[in-house]
């Protein structure tokens, strides 16, 4: 099979779906590489080290759309070059993998019906674990967030780490990152190695170990209300929540130099968090990265894809960040690429099978052989999983209700837990005393308490001594030698064997096992 | 030696023997507590000589000595991996004295006792004599199982809980005409019968139990041990032997619950024998996914890299004997400033607190090793987790299928944590003969081969 990679065509778009390695693996897993001429010149891999690595090139503007399977960045557009649309390009029955953002993009679905090709969209790969090396989204919001601070740093006019110079001390910048999903713990990392002071916020309470672990501060609302939503993302917050946020991000845009924000809900308009009036009330030189411009802007003051100046604040609207990394990201994404693509290819043959019963394909596939399979319908793994996302509360409460509803009633409960062993015991005590003579009582009585002190003493013991107790138990348990030594003097010459061995074997215990004991005993002096 | 004065030396024996159990709570006091111990016993066995011996001294003084030179030489040889085999057949020889002791009494025709008294003497006989016999059996097929001289696999006779039943209805039918038997012969002819029966049914019980079930059975039959002692006691008399057993046989009795809570198991389902093979399909799911191995190279740039380290060790690291190379490589990373710690399942190994052992062994500092409790939460902080030679204690199918025959049973959520390496000899499934997902999970490398070896390359390689 023929994998092609087209050059991009958007304005601005410096990746590439592939990478020289990638190709290595391409070709060695049996499929053939056919690259556009200067497709990798913006993630500085030029024609040679494809080819290099096994492609080849193809000098036709287009001419890698032919391909069977076509590779690429950006969904297909109008190329302006061949008077042509991209998807016109693509042979009957062959495949695109992209991104493509079906939810936005439904005319390009009818497009690709018609055409009868199939389409796999990077953007809907389920989020579960099995896929994490596919999820492309991940790859690209790591960059994301790190090139957002490389970007804050270049328009902030000092220092992130705080210095003590021969001229005088620097305090550290302090920068605020709201939203710590894969942008934001990127962005983290970044501002923190260069020596910012680093604060966080997230409606998500469960991402809180993750910020501490990053060594950055967590925010924290006096407020409790948990905002995980569905497949781990953030859901819309109650008004309430949303003021006393509010409040937080006033204080802090008093206080903090560089903000970046990367907060989305899944399908809906950014929320707007920075208002113009906090903006006005930040220092002079501070920026504001928004890293959710292409979605209207975490800040008010977003234009997308701009730098623009409000009250001496640099509001950074960028939404083509991975592309300014463009080498990183098409590295990663090629990489996302080919594991999706190993993902359809299990006989390691070159070919690739659509496996709609994959629920990893199925989810990404949003057009199969012309038939628009997007939506997919909700996976069984998904289905079960929602509660514990989003209804943690609503779990326990179904799961007391059905254990009322099969409950016997409260008494019969209440003497099947508690009270019926307990009758039962005494019962059969009350037996025994009828018809044991005194004598047995007295040894019965020792008996019963000794195991009463043996089920206190034993449950202190600490479960890294249990060797060493149940050897010392096995020594001790040997005291039925003093049973042996009282028959030992019996005339009787068979009882007096019997002791005798018994005598002897009991004595390899005692010794074998106190003595035992008090090696393993001296190991853990420590 | 006036009786009061046999009671009082007793009533001390007993008291240092709960000392003895009691300073086990901690490293500390717990050579103490062994010391007190000796004492006791050391007491109680020179006051019943001075009070009960009237002759026969020279060869009771030999066979002592004999019996305890033997003690003591097994006792340094044995191999901390062999602890398991020791205490079992220590155990067997417990059950055989209990057995020994109860014949000679029974035989003993200077014990007259008349009517209910009677009735009870010779059930206590009967009862001491039959703990004891199937303690013997129990432990000798137990010692067996984890010398690997018998196979580790469960014996599953057909109809086997009717063949138990049936046993354990003989032993009653028995008990009933034994206590009616109308002279000594007939009743030493029954009595026979029945130790015969328990015998069987000791290897029959022990047979049928799988080897990954090892640390409840060793417990049980430590406890059984102890209530051959308290049988005894009463069959003797001896307010000494009835608290002694009954301490040993709670003992056993609280840490066969404490293995059977580990494995989420029913002490009924673990002695009727035969794991996952009664019910649920142990074929229920099929793992998919690609295994990621690892190499020596790469491993120790992943551990140089880390900050927190778990070690998670299984029965396989006693067999490969890889305590030592493991006890280094922890050596070296703490010196690196990593933090190193050990998570141990209740039921790793062949018996409670088997790891613990090794580990002290290999002289690795206790207070970084930890029970499952105490760490299971701190796994999503972990960088790197090592899991030698554990299997089913880290498979994370007992939380996600509940079909599985290992549902319930709780584990250590290892794969929580960034990365983690198996040590494994291969593919195989674990005692529980349940497919491990964890080893295709992404974050999950393997490294296969000898655990021993693979860790001393780690070890040099680091």
């Amino acid at each position: 099979m023929i994998v092609g990679i087209p050059v991009e065509i958007h304005p601005g778009e410096k990746r590439v779906a592939a990478s020289p390695e990638m190709i290595v693996k391409l070709v060695a897993a049996g499929f053939e590489v056919i690259v556009e001429s200067d497709a990798g010149v913006g993630a500085s891999f030029n024609d040679d080290v494809f080819r290099q690595a096994g492609a080849a090139i193809s000098k036709d503007t287009g001419g890698a759309w032919t391909a069977d399977l076509i590779i690429k960045v950006r969904p297909p557009e109008f190329n302006q070059a061949l008077g042509r649309h991209e998807i016109e390009l693509m042979a009957e029955g062959s495949r695109l993998i992209s991104f493509i953002w079906p939810s936005q993009n439904e005319d390009l679905l009818q497009q690709f019906a018609a055409r009868k090709v199939t389409v796999l969209a990077m953007d809907s790969i389920p989020r579960i674990s099995r896929a994490q090396k596919l999820d492309a989204l991940s790859s690209m919001a790591n960059i994301g967030g790190y090139r957002a601070v490389i970007e804050a740093s270049s328009c902030f006019g000092r220092f992130f780490s705080g210095q003590i110079t021969a001229a005088g001390k620097v305090d550290p910048a302090k920068v605020l990152v709201i939203g710590a999903g894969v942008a934001g713990l990127a962005a983290i990392g970044t501002a923190k190695s260069l020596g910012a002071i680093v604060r966080a916020f997230d409606t998500r309470p469960e991402v809180k170990d993750q910020i501490l672990s990053m060594d950055a501060e967590f925010l924290e609302l006096d407020f409790a209300e948990d905002g995980t939503g569905e497949g781990g993302y953030a859901k819309v917050m109650s008004k309430e929540f949303i003021e006393a946020e509010m409040a937080l991000f006033a204080r802090q845009a008093r206080e903090v130099d560089i903000i970046i924000t990367t907060a989305l809900v899944p399908g809906k308009p950014a929320p707007k968090l920075i208002t113009k009036g906090m903006l006005a009330t930040m220092r002079a030189g501070s920026v504001i990265v928004d890293l959710a411009a292409e979605q209207g802007g975490n800040c008010e003051a977003t234009v997308a894809g701009e730098v623009v100046t409000r009250h001496g604040v640099h509001v950074i609207g960028y939404t083509d960040l991975p592309s300014r990394l463009a080498a990183q990201s098409s590295q990663l994404y090629a990489t996302n690429i080919y594991n999706l693509i190993m993902e359809m290819n299990p006989e390691k043959d070159g070919n690739i099978v659509i496996d709609m019963d994959d629920e990893v394909i199925r989810g990404a596939t949003v057009v199969n052989a012309g038939e628009i399979t997007w939506p997919p319908p909700p996976s069984a793994v998904s289905a079960e999983r929602k509660p514990s996302f989003g209804g943690q509360q609503i779990k326990p409460d179904a799961a007391e209700q059905a254990r009322a509803a099969i409950e016997p009633s409260e008494i019969a409960r209440f003497f099947k837990s508690a009270w019926l062993p307990v009758i039962l015991a005494g019962l059969a005590l009350f037996g025994l005393g009828q018809v044991a003579p005194p004598s047995f009582m007295g040894h019965f009585t020792v008996f019963v308490l000794s195991c009463f002190i043996g089920y206190m003493v034993i449950w202190n013991v600490s479960p890294t001594l249990h060797t060493p107790l149940m050897s010392v138990t096995n020594a001790i348990s040997s005291i039925i030698v003093l049973g042996a030594l009282t028959q030992i003097s019996s005339s009787s010459n068979l009882i007096y064997i019997l002791a005798g061995i018994a005598v002897f074997i009991t004595c390899i215990n005692i010794v074998g096992g106190f003595s035992v004991t008090q090696r393993m005993l001296q190991m853990f002096r420590g | 030696m006036s009786p009061s004065l046999i009671t009082v030396s007793y009533l001390g024996a007993a008291a240092l023997f709960i000392l003895a159990l009691g300073g086990l709570s901690s490293n500390v006091t717990a050579r103490r507590g062994n010391l007190f111990g000796i004492i006791g016993m050391t007491i109680a066995v020179l006051v019943t000589i001075a009070a009960f011996v009237t002759q026969h001294h020279e060869v009771l003084v030999a066979i002592m000595i004999a019996g305890g030179v033997i003690g003591f030489i097994l006792s340094r040889r044995v191999q901390m991996t062999q602890m398991p085999e020791l205490v079992a057949i220590l155990h067997s020889l417990v059950g055989l004295a209990a057995v020994l002791v109860g014949f000679a009494n029974f035989m003993d025709p200077s014990i007259q006792y008349t009517g209910v008294e009677k009735t009870i003497h010779e059930i206590e006989i009967y009862i001491g004599i039959a703990i004891g016999a199937l303690t013997f059996t129990g432990s000798v097929i137990a010692y067996g199982k984890l010398s690997g001289m018998i196979g580790g696999q469960p014996m599953l006779l057909p109809a086997r809980h009717w063949l138990n039943l049936a046993l354990f209805i003989a032993v009653i039918v028995i008990a009933v005409k034994f206590v009616g038997a109308a002279d000594h012969g007939q009743a030493t002819i029954l009595l026979l019968a029945m130790t015969v029966i328990a015998l069987l049914f000791g290897i029959h019980m022990v047979a049928a139990i799988g080897g990954a079930d090892m640390p409840v059975v060793i417990s049980m039959l430590n406890s059984y041990s102890g209530w051959a002692a308290a049988a005894t006691g009463f069959m003797l008399s001896n307010d000494l032997l009835i608290v002694t057993g009954a301490l040993v046989g709670s003992s056993g009795a609280i840490l066969s619950y404490i293995m059977c809570r580990a494995m989420n198991r029913h002490f009924v389902s673990v002695i009727a024998g035969g794991f996952g093979t009664s019910g649920g399909s142990s074929a229920g799911v099929s793992i998919e996914g690609e295994v990621q191995t690892i190499d020596i190279p790469a491993m120790a740039e992943l551990l140089n890299n880390a900050k927190q380290v778990m070690v998670v060790p299984g029965y396989g690291m006693a067999t490969a004997q890889a305590q030592h190379a493991i006890a280094d490589i922890t050596k070296t990373l703490i010196k690196k400033g990593i933090n190193v710690r050990f998570g141990i399942h209740p039921v790793a190994g062949r018996m409670p607190g088997h790891m613990n052992v090794l580990l002290a062994e290999a002289k690795v500092p206790y207070d970084i090793v930890f029970e499952m409790d105490e760490i299971n939460d701190d796994f999503p902080d972990i960088d790197v987790s090592i899991v030698v030679g554990a299997n089913d204690t880290v498979n994370p199918l007992a939380q996600e299928d509940v079909d599985s025959p290992i549902a319930g049973m709780p584990v250590l959520e290892v794969w929580k944590g960034h990365t983690t390496v198996v040590l494994k000899r291969g593919m195989a499934a674990g005692y529980a003969g349940v497919d491990n997902p964890l080893f295709v999970k992404d974050n999950t490398r393997m490294l296969f081969g000898d655990a021993k070896e693979s860790l001393d390359a780690l070890a040099q390689a680091l």
